[in-house]
């Protein structure tokens, strides 16, 4: 039952677990001279920007002396090399300052507001694999045929329909008229004080806590945004599967097992997509890792107090602090899991672990 | 071994599908979710909110939360918003030379603490106020008060007593007016006390403590009708009823306003139930819910008013003609009708309705024939170009189109720069545009907040300190800021609302602002709901006296 073309004698652990170690160092010091890259361009376009941030802090209305007693209070009279020295020391120490605009320390905002985000692309990235990859796949199989058709019609308006125009057609279908999810936000009012949520993932700690009827109301508003996500990336997901089962289907070693006399059936799903599998892994990290930074507008759409909405409102309010450090943390999640599905490259694909 | 390591892979493909069925299936086909009997739930834009401390808030949701969770030593006359009536003052005395302000207060009024209220808290809340001096300190320091005569000039004699002693005689009215402003919120002085945060005092900072600004940015420490429970940035603000209130009790035992930007979300969730009451519904979105059978509507104008002005560092732009052609240019009617249709109303004089000395008059109308010859007569019968910043939001977005076709058909060239919020203001703080299109809030309910604006200017340089609107686009008026200030200090209030008039008279006439209109606060409000009522002002917007049937 074990052939495939890939496998190959199993490398000793030892020299598994350096090549993995070597991977991890060069990345970490792709991500450490990445994040530097971030910070600077991050911090340099915040302050080039013809914005004063003083004017987040005091509104239209602060007399000139007010204004230039805050404008010292905030380094901003300091020169700007200075003021880059100072923001990256504290950084460094994990330090991004306080938001101007809710007033707590920008870590402190950013761990309340990121469960919600992760909850939402966690639950988003579900739908679009357990949908797009099934349809991917019978689209390559079914080649030209109306499946394909259909498959490549979601696709397209997946890809050119605007989310929030869709994300408000949905709310008006689903919520209004036919009432089976909530909105606003990510719980019912009447919840909202009744139910702590010690992780900030609703769905979890409302399960943890057998707290059922807050786990369905959670479950009702968060279906909606999720299965929006969750449509934009099937479409990403369904058309790359497609061309990376085409790709398979083509190979020499699929007539090898038809020959062998396997069922179409195994053909596919055992052999074809799991070679496929593995740049797909890729595929959905990034899916994935895009929906992490917050879908800004399916945020805003509807209420749902994750990172997206937090940068854009701070960006729309010059709060400076919250833009750079909410940038930072985002990208060292992009950087990290861009890391962990190299690695699961290297698990899935065994050529890769002999390299 | 393959073997193997498909099986962990497809238990987990399994393990996914059994989640997604469950996802589907754990749908219920839910009932309307109507919000709580004894909760009053709005969906509201609140990301403007930077601090609940009375001494610091100065953005409009925060008013009302201010003004709900805190009381005042006296209030505006809801009756009539020319004069203000007692809050926490239950009489007061100016003494004949005008100077000195004796208020007596109310017995028996406790704090949502249950500490008892008395006039070394009005006194403290003053200190602190101008001690902290943030964005509203100068609604108190504009009578003389500073840092270091504050605790003589307005202080307590005695436990019902609180004296307020300022620089000049300035008529009553003004005096009032401002002391109805948030700022002089009279703060819980020993339940804040237990809450100050230790300071090194530098030449910025005088002070070894922070007089609780920072507790204060996310808690209440007031007699209000109701206290702050809770304000989650970008999320909710939640208050509940304060027992203590010495008035009538609120009648629901919480409010919730929920942060909700989107008007079209809005709509749906009032339609829906989830919210009693929507604030921020745009026209269309008014107009949708006007048929529905559940839902009202309720509106009231606020003391914002919407201009174009003209930068007179602009050559063109600072010819007497040119400024009135440009009035002529504005389809008013037009925009009236369908841009600011149900959110907005005409209005070209400076003050609000509703404010002492206001003046309805709209003299102006589109009249292309009327510009071209003001512009011919200035010398620019060719017409020219000019550029207009825009921030990207509606309905100034569509206003400025608007006004760039029309202003086209006289041979003017508009070219729009778009801009967010923050970017255009900037520039225009820095007195680098040619034209921008702005709205003006007022500061205090009191004729003077506008008219120093709009129509003072006492020091024209780049290095002018004072930078109102009329600095802003540096329109040098020494004439009528000397009028502006003669009108503080008129005793007479039927004559200082003349005095007004007049200055709304010469800005409509020449100044270089084309006001086009007040705004109006609509609310859509389910009709189970009893009371809701908008005010003058988004600090009079109260919710003690609503009920649900």
């Amino acid at each position: 039952m074990s052939a495939t073309d890939t496998e190959t004698a199993a490398p000793g652990s030892a020299a598994r677990g350096m090549a993995i170690a070597s991977a991890i160092g060069r990345f970490a010091l792709i991500a450490v001279t990445t994040y530097l890259g971030l910070l600077a361009v991050t911090f340099f376009i915040g302050r080039i920007i013809p914005i004063d941030p003083v004017l987040a802090v005091l509104g239209d209305r602060a007399n000139a002396d007010v204004i230039e007693r805050t404008r010292r209070a905030m380094g901003l009279d300091l020169p700007l090399i200075e003021q880059f020295y100072v923001y990256v020391k504290s950084a460094l120490a994990g330090d991004f300052g306080v938001s101007v605009l809710t007033t707590n320390p920008v870590m402190d905002d950013i761990k309340r507001v990121f469960p919600a985000t992760i909850e939402l692309a966690t639950v988003g990235t579900l739908i679009g694999t357990l949908v797009g990859v099934p349809l991917g796949v019978l689209a390559a199989v079914k080649r030209g045929s109306l499946i394909d058709q259909i498959v490549r019609v979601i696709g397209l308006v997946g890809y050119s329909v605007p989310i929030f125009w869709l994300g408000l057609l949905g709310l008006v279908l689903f919520y209004a008229r036919l009432q089976w999810v909530a909105y606003p936000g990510r719980l019912d009012v009447v919840y909202q004080y009744t139910f702590t949520s010690p992780t900030g993932f609703y769905l979890l700690d409302s399960a943890w806590q057998g707290q059922w009827d807050v786990f369905r109301d959670a479950l009702r508003h968060i279906i909606l945004p999720a299965a929006l996500l969750g449509y934009f990336s099937l479409a990403y997901i369904s058309r790359m599967t497609r061309s990376f089962m085409l790709n398979e289907m083509a190979q020499e070693y699929i007539v090898a097992v038809r020959a062998k006399g396997l069922s179409e059936t195994r053909v596919i799903w055992a052999h074809a997509l799991r070679n496929a599998a593995v740049p797909l892994v890729t595929v959905i990290a990034l899916s994935y890792a895009g929906l992490l930074e917050g879908s800004v507008l399916t945020e805003t759409v509807f209420s749902w107090p994750g990172i997206g909405l937090y940068i854009t409102d701070s960006l729309q309010n010059a709060d400076m602090n919250a833009v750079l450090g909410g940038t930072i943390v985002i990208g060292s999640v992009f950087i990290a899991i861009n890391l962990l599905s190299d690695l699961l490259y290297q698990v899935l694909d065994p050529r890769t672990k002999t390299q | 071994m393959m073997m193997e390591k498909i099986a962990p892979r497809s238990r987990f493909w399994l393990a996914g599908a059994a989640l997604s069925a469950l996802l589907v299936a754990g749908v219920p086909l839910g009932a309307y979710a109507a919000t709580p009997a004894d909760t009053l739930v709005e969906g509201f834009a609140i990301d403007d909110i930077i601090s609940m401390d009375p001494a610091e808030a100065f953005e409009i949701s925060t008013a009302e939360v201010t003004g709900n969770t805190y009381s005042l030593l006296v209030r505006l006359d809801l009756a009539d918003t020319s004069k203000v009536k007692g809050d926490l003052a239950e009489s007061w005395t100016i003494s004949d030379d005008g100077l000195t302000y004796t208020f007596k207060l109310r017995p028996g009024v406790k704090f949502a603490s249950g500490n008892p209220l008395t006039a070394a808290d009005v006194a403290w809340s003053f200190e602190r106020a101008v001690k902290l001096d943030k964005s509203p300190a100068f609604i108190l320091t504009q009578f003389g008060l500073t840092p270091d005569n504050v605790t003589e000039k307005a202080k307590a004699t005695d436990d019902a007593t609180f004296v307020f002693t300022v620089d000049k005689p300035y008529a009553p009215s003004f005096v009032l007016n401002c002391l109805s402003a948030t700022v002089g919120a009279v703060v819980d002085k020993k339940l804040v006390s237990e809450h100050l945060k230790a300071m090194t005092p530098s030449d910025d900072y005088k002070y070894d403590n922070d007089f609780g600004n920072e507790w204060l940015k996310t808690h209440s420490a007031g007699s209000g009708v109701f206290t702050l429970r809770e304000w989650r940035a970008n999320e909710a603000v939640v208050m509940d009823r304060n027992d203590n209130y010495y008035g009538e009790k609120a009648k629901l035992a919480r409010v919730i306003y929920r942060h909700m930007k989107e008007s079209s979300g809005q709509r749906l969730a009032l339609v829906a139930g989830d919210i009693d009451v929507a604030r921020n519904l745009g026209p269309n979105d008014l107009d949708a819910i006007a048929k529905n059978e559940d839902i009202v509507t309720t509106s009231a104008p606020k003391g914002t008013v919407y201009y174009i002005s003209l930068n007179q560092k602009n050559k063109d732009l600072a010819k007497p003609e040119v400024r009135q052609a440009f009035k002529y240019l504005i389809d008013y009617d037009a925009i009236g009708a369908t841009l600011i249709k149900g959110i907005g109303e005409i209005h070209q004089t400076f003050l609000p309705k509703g404010v002492l000395g206001e003046l309805d008059e709209n003299p102006y109308k589109l009249d292309v024939a009327k510009a071209k010859e003001l512009l011919e007569k200035a010398g620019l019968k060719d017409g020219f170009s000019v550029t207009m910043d825009v921030r990207n939001t509606q309905p100034v977005t569509g206003i400025a189109e608007s006004f760039q076709q029309t202003a086209g058909q006289a041979g003017v060239k508009i070219e729009i720069i778009p801009g967010d919020g923050k970017q255009t203001l900037t520039k225009y703080r820095a007195r680098n545009h040619d034209i921008y299109i702005g709205q003006w809030g007022q500061d205090y309910f009191d004729p003077n907040s506008n008219a120093q604006t709009f129509a003072s200017n006492p020091d024209n340089a780049d290095t002018g300190k004072v930078a109102t609107l009329a600095w802003r686009n540096a329109w040098d008026i020494p004439e009528l800021s000397k009028q502006t200030e003669a009108a503080l200090l008129e005793k007479d209030s039927a004559k200082r609302a003349e005095m007004y008039r007049n200055l709304q008279k010469e800005v409509l006439d020449t100044g270089p602002f084309a006001i086009i209109f007040q705004q109006i606060e609509v609310a859509g409000i389910r009709k189970n709901l009893k009371g809701f009522k908008l005010g003058p002002s988004f600090d009079t917007n109260f919710v003690g006296q609503i009920s649900k049937d």
